[in-house]
Order: C-alpha cells, then structure tokens, then sequence
C-alpha cells in the first residue's frame, strides 16, 4: 500500500484494532471513522468492510440504512433544525425554510458550495420544552425565530471571514 | 424507610451558616446559558471571600458553623421554558431565567444580604403572583415527584451524592438479600408496567426470561426515545444515569443476566456521556465489574450510541442494531427473553421502567401501590409541550385526569401569539406517531393504560403536545404520516408503500386535490396497513389519521369539499387578498414579498398577483394595518 494511502488509514486501523476488527461492532466502528472524517468515503467503508470479513455492500447497507451516517461530507457548520411534534406546532417550518432561502439551498441541495454550512431536519432533539429548537454543530439553541436563526447564520460568516452573502 | 432524602436535608443535618446554591443544567438550562452562570457563581464567591465547596465529598471538611457556599449542578428540574433556574438552599428561593449580569446581584444580596430578588421569580401568568419557591408554583405544586425527584436534586455526575441519597441500596439489597425469584415476584406484585408504551407487566417479563435456560443473558436498557416530542428519559438519563444502572443490575439479578447494553439515541450525546462516566464510576466502586457487591458474580454494562432510526426503538429492531445489523424488526415469537441478542435470552425495558425498580424495592410495594391506580400503579412522566403556558417535563400518579394536566399543571391553553386562552383547547396528541388525539371529551378522562386503550389511545412514550384552535388536525395527521413514511424500514410492503400512498392523499387533502372518494381511500388503506404490517411501527402508522378522521371530519370536509382550511394553516389553500379599505399603501408587503407578487404605488391600494403568489404568508404577517386576509380560514 503507497504511504499517502496507508497514512489516510492510519486512523481507520486504529480504530478497528480498538474494536478488536469484531463485525459485530460495525456501527460503533462506522460512529468512530465518521467522527474522524466528518462523513464515509467510500474507499474507507470498502477498507473497514475487508478488514472485518464482511463484504463491502454489507457495509454500505448499513451505513444507508441509518440517518446519522453520512455519504457525501457534509459543511463546517451542521444546522440542525428540530421537525418533532413540538417544535413542529410552534412552527419550525418558517425557520427551515428562512435558512434554505438565506444559504440558498433546498432539501435536495443541503450544503453550500463553500462548505461552511449544511442544514437538515431532525426529529425530535428531546429539548421539546424550548421548541421551535435549533443545534448547530453541538450547541442548542432554544426558542427559535427565522430572524434569529438568520441572525447566528450571519454571525457565523462574520466570524469565518466570508463576508455576506 | 420512607420518602428518600432529599440532598438538602443531607447537606443542612447539623449545619448553620452554610448556604447551597444549585444551578439546573438540563439540556434547556445549558441552551439558555446555565454553564456561563455556573461559572460566573464560582468567580463571585471567590470575590466575596466565601469558602467555596464544589464537591460533596469536601464538605466534611469544612467546620459546622461555616459560613461556606456548596455549588452544585443538577439535570434537568423540568420547567425548561422558565432556564435558567438557580435555587437558593436552605431558603428554598428559586430565581428563574438567571442571566450572567444577575449573578453578582444574588450573590450579594441574597446569599450575603438574605434578600429576595422579587425580579427574578416566577410570577403566575393566571394570577400575576410572585413565587417564592417551587412549592408556591402551581406547574410544581400538583405534579407527585418520583422517578424525577432526584434528577433536580443531586448531581448527576456524582456517585457520592447519589450514595448519599440511598442510591445503589437497593441492588445491593437485591445482591445480597434477595433471590432472583423474589425479585421478579416483588416487581410482578408492584404492579410496575413497562414505561415504553405497551404497558406490559414487568415482573411477568423477568420471570419469563428468569426460567430460560442459558449461562448468559442480556439486560438492555431501551433509550432510543424516538417519539419527536417527547424527552422523559433523555431527562432521566442525563439527570440521573445512576438510578438507571441501578435498575438495570438489580434485573440483571432478576434474571441472571452478565452484561447489559444502553441504548441511546444518537440526538442524546450528554446522556451518553453521563451514562459512561457513570458505569465506569460504579466500577470502579466495585458496583458493576467481576464481583458486584462480592458476590462473586460479573456484571458489565455497556453504553451504545444509536445511529438515527426511529424503528430501532422497536425491541427486535433494537437487538439487530446492536449486534451490527440494519435495524429491522423480525416476527415474534421467539420473545427476546427467549432468544434476543445474540440468540440469548435477553430483557429490553425502557428507561423510566429501569429508574422506577430501585423506587420500588426502596420505598417499598405497598407505597408504590398506593399512587396511581389500581391497574397502572405508580407515576408516570410526561413532556408537556405545544400550546400550553408552562411546557416542561412533568410527573404525576397514574389515573389524573388530562384537565389537572394541561389546565392546571400546564396553565392552561395558549394562543398563536402565546396569551393564555381559556377557550383554546382543541386537542392534545398523545403517544406520538402511533397515538391518537384526545379532544375536549375525553378533557376528564383519567389518564392510565386501561382508560386510555378504552377509548382506542395510549400512554406511549408520554409526549402530550397541546394543540389550540389555529392547529389544523388534517396538517397533524400528514406531519405524522410523513414521519412514519419516513422511518419505516421498508421491510413490509403494505409499510413501506402503503404509508407513502396514505401520504399522498394527505397531501392531496391539503393541497386542495382531493374527491371525497379521497378520503373512503384513506380510510381503506389506514385498514390495511393496520393488518400487513409486522411491527408497531407500520400497525400504529394510521392512528393519527384515523383519530383526527373520528374527531375531526368537518375539518376534512372543510379541505376536500370547500378547499378551505378552517384553521388558516394550509397555505396551499389560502386566498391572499388584500382588503382595498384596509390598506393605507405603505408598500411594506410588497417589498418583502419573496416573489414580487404585490403590486401597488406609495399611498394607493395594492394587489396580489395569485399567479405568482407562492401564498408563504410574509404580506399577513407584515402588515400593521391588518388589510391582508385569506390567511385565516
Ligand atoms: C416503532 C417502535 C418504536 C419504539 N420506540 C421505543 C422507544 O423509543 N423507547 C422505548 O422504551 N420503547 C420503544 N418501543 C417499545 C419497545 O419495543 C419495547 O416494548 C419497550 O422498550 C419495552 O420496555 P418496557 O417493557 O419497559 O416498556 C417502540 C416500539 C415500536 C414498535
Ligand atoms: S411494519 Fe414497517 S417498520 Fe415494521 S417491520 Fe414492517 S416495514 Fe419495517
Ligand atoms: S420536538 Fe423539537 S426538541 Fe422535541
């Protein structure tokens, strides 16, 4: 294997090793690699799949199976906008659909060319009692408004250094 | 024993002088600053000179008659809406929405000045009062605190507190003193039913995983919570992980279990991480490990993140999950206590069951029976949301009825613009995806397993969203449909195709497509998807339709004959217009209308294009002279 590919592993093999290359650790495994790379490539899950024995489509399966793994990379900053019930009553769509026409973006097309920002609908972050609720990255953010949503959006541009938009 | 202490009456037994300050750092707290106020409270006391304790188990240290200030975090104490909450112990104060710039005033006048701030409480949007403490407050005064009583109270990511508090007493009671027969026995005669929706006896669920041959079993911990609304166990979880350990070994115990797995919701990583430190606190205590409370016997338990898949809550669906498999259901019988992970006979309860088992066997069965009712023993927990003026996470005894709840509990039913409106309820949605909703009728309906199963509804997870009159039903049953079309696992036809063709008659109801042979179509295919599909995901798909269909046919009607959503909520079938003797022709609407629908000149009457309009609302909602309509019904 040339070098530039065996380092590119490098963190894959660690991981595996953790699991001891056990498939029956294959989603936790799957959770590990795409913390590191922010999303599968492919080429990884082919190489996850030969070092457990299974085969790759197997592990394609699963990976599509499950919302939270991710197949093409997703931007810097992931929005993600609360569709639950609750949220849902007090009105998330407005936020939705004031970010989609901030960044531009739809649901087919979720991440901006820059790859600064992805927004995606989840259900339910279970912080109901705060709804309309919005998470980027890690953070939550409660009692939502388009205008303050389109407001941390600007801010965080501001902060990257790309201007408006 | 009776009521377990409380960490104040641990803390304050033979002391004067010391004061605790306790910050709530539930998920809602931290998302409206608590971390930052918590922070700022240790910067203050360091100024002031007063002798800072931040750890339980420092507080033996300190003199008797110190005047020191213990600080502590707690999970989530409930009133999220009202975060961050601060309470001030031994006075009982409790200041809601503490902002950093509020911090130094309650350090120097309350802890140092015994002042009340009267700006920082809770003042009862009914009657305009002042609450001092959360016994003065009405969305506490009625709910029975049980499961969640510890949560508000200790600090989730301490063993030691929870020791002090009597934690882990009772597994070791069931360890050391108690065979797995009698405990299965004792569960059974609590009455304890399972908490994740079905309501099945748990005891009986042991015991029959208890007789299995087999020298390794499973206990699972079941926290996928995948019903968008509802947030119980995360509270439990994150607030408590201790006492849902707990639970888990003294089942483990139950039925020879070795190792155990939570499950949790990939949304949830705070409870994630809380669970891990938490096992791997109680290992090292000797609590789990290879000689749990030396018996010689293992007991391991492992914390799995789930991976977004709301079906993997589904028992089966969940075991194939855990062993690296797409999450699908399979037909039971084999029951997983027969053959579950692995092939081994294996138990799967639900977060709150799990909490709610140390209760039992510490407090005692008959306590425990005395709350709730005869059938549904015990508390229940609720996330109160939507509509209603305090949304939260609540706990009340089985068998209240759903009035105490939303109107007193709750404070009753609000209106778009969030003012209370007594005459607002139109309904409450109940068990999520697979409930039904319950309607002014059923507003004294006692709210248990079997009542609630009498009139075709569930407990469920316990997710009670409020709806009021601006809430279109025919909008709620398609929100829902396209969640279950969404996550089923495409494993059942009548599931997977059936669900998507019940949501494109929605659509079409909404749209203003639809016949009325629309609507006997829906119906129709509601009662096949009901019968062909294995699980409880695609068998409960059609609740929300069918019970907004018995509830709410006019409304149906409204949109299939007239094309006219009473509620104004369908945007498809509204009729902008904007009333010539209204508009003054400020131009406002037309410059934010996203299209460029609206035409008119400065000062003369403008007009919509329907062509071009695309109906999103902005002209109503700008518009200060109220001269845009068709929104509304
Ligand atoms: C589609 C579907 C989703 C479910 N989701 C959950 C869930 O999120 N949490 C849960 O505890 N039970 C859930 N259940 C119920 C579980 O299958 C199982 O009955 C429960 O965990 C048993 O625990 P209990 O006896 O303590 O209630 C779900 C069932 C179905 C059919
Ligand atoms: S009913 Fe639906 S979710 Fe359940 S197994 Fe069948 S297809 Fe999957
Ligand atoms: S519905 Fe949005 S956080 Fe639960």
């Amino acid at each position: 294997m040339p070098t530039v590919m065996f380092r590119k592993f490098e963190k894959v093999c660690a991981i595996l090793k953790k699991y001891n290359n056990d498939p029956g650790r294959l989603i936790t495994i799957l959770q590990e690699v795409q913390e590191e790379y922010r999303y599968l490539p492919e080429e990884v899950m082919a190489f996850v799949a030969t070092s457990l024995g299974l085969s790759p489509a197997k592990v394609f399966g699963v990976a599509s199976f499950y919302a939270h793994f991710a197949l093409v990379p997703k931007g810097k900053y992931v929005i993600r906008l609360c569709d639950g019930t609750a949220c849902h009553v007090k009105g998330s769509d407005g936020i939705l659909q004031a970010l989609y026409r901030k960044l531009g973006l739809d649901e087919k097309v979720p991440t901006t060319p820059d790859m600064l920002f992805t927004v995606e609908t989840v259900a339910c972050l279970g912080a109901c009692g705060l709804a309309p609720v919005m998470v980027i990255n890690e953070q939550v953010y409660g009692q939502m408004s388009p205008e303050k949503a389109v407001e941390l959006v600007e801010d965080i541009r501001v902060r990257e250094g790309s201007g408006n938009v | 024993m009776c009521k377990p202490e409380t960490m104040s009456e641990i803390v304050f037994k033979g002391r004067t002088g010391l004061h605790r300050v306790l910050i709530c750092t539930g998920t809602g707290c931290v998302a409206n600053g608590a971390l930052d106020v918590y922070a700022l409270f240790r910067e203050q006391i360091r100024l002031q000179g007063i002798e800072l304790v931040a750890d339980f188990a420092e507080l033996d240290n300190i003199a008797r008659d110190s005047r020191a200030l213990f600080i502590s975090r707690s999970g989530c104490q409930g009133f999220c809406q009202m975060g961050p909450l601060v309470s001030v112990e031994p006075e009982g104060i409790l200041y809601n929405k503490v902002q950093a710039a509020d911090v130094k005033e309650i350090v120097e006048k309350t802890l140092l000045g015994g002042e009340v701030i009267e700006r920082l409480l809770y003042v009862d949007p009914v009657t305009g009062q002042a609450c001092r403490s959360q016994k003065d407050i009405n969305f506490y005064k009625r709910q029975h605190r049980l499961v969640l009583a510890q949560c508000g109270d200790i600090d989730p990511e301490s063993l030691a507190e929870y020791r002090a508090i009597g934690g882990y007493s009772a597994a070791e009671k069931a360890w050391v003193q108690m065979t797995p027969e009698q405990i299965c026995q004792d569960i059974l005669a609590a009455g304890l039913r399972g908490r994740g929706g079905g309501g099945f006896p748990t005891g009986r669920k042991w015991e029959m995983c208890r007789i299995q041959p087999g020298a390794r079993k499973y206990i699972i911990c079941n926290g996928d919570e995948g019903d968008p609304g509802a947030f119980m166990d995360r509270s439990v979880m994150e607030g408590n992980p201790h006492s849902v350990i707990e639970g888990m070994l003294i089942a483990a115990r139950a039925i020879g279990a070795d190792e155990g797995y939570v499950y949790v919701r990939a949304e949830y990583p705070l409870a994630v991480k809380r669970l891990r430190k938490a096992c791997a606190d109680a290992l090292q205590a000797g609590i789990l490990g290879d000689n749990v409370f030396n018996s010689g016997v293992r007991m391991r338990i492992q914390v799995m993140e789930g991976a977004g898949a709301f079906v993997c809550g589904e028992e089966t669906a969940l075991l194939a999950s855990i062993e690296g498999e797409r999450g699908m259901p399979r037909s039971k019988p084999p029951f997983p206590a027969q053959s579950g992970l692995w092939g081994r006979p294996t138990v799967i309860n639900n977060v709150e069951t799990l909490a709610t088992v140390p209760l039992i066997l510490r407090m005692g069965l008959e306590r425990f029976r005395a709350l709730g009712t005869n059938g549904s023993p015990g508390t229940k927990t609720f996330a109160l949301t939507g509509h209603v003026a305090n949304t939260g996470l609540i706990e009340v005894p089985f068998g209240v009825t759903l009035r105490e709840i939303v109107m007193e509990i709750g404070g009753g039913i609000t209106d778009k613009k969030g003012r209370i409106d007594p005459g607002g309820f139109k309904a409450v949605q109940i068990g999520g995806p697979s409930g039904g909703c319950l309607v002014k009728e059923h507003l004294d309906l006692k709210m248990d397993f079997d009542s609630l199963r009498s009139i075709g509804a569930m407990v469920g997870s316990g997710g009670l969203v409020c709806m009021n009159q601006s809430t279109c039903m025919v909008a709620v049953a398609r929100y829902f449909m396209q969640f279950t079309q969404k996550e089923s696992c495409g494993k059942c036809v009548l599931c997977r195709e059936g669900t998507r063709q019940m949501l494109f008659l929605l659509d079409d109801i909404v749209e203003g497509r639809a016949t009325p042979e629309t609507l006997a179509l829906l119906e129709e295919l509601a009662g096949v998807v009901q019968k062909g599909s294995l699980c409880g995901l695609g068998k409960t798909a059609p609740n929300p339709v069918l019970s907004t269909l018995k509830y709410f046919p006019e409304e149906y009607l409204a949109h299939v004959r007239d094309k006219r959503c009473p509620a104004g909520e369908c945007r498809q079938l509204a009729r902008p217009e904007i009333l010539a003797g209204q508009c003054k022709g400020c131009t406002l609407c037309g410059r934010k209308c996203p299209v460029k629908a609206i035409t008119g000149e400065p000062r003369q009457v403008h007009v919509i294009d329907p062509g071009l309009c695309i109906r999103c609302g902005v002209c109503a909602q700008v518009c200060k002279f109220n001269a845009v309509t068709g929104f509304q019904g």
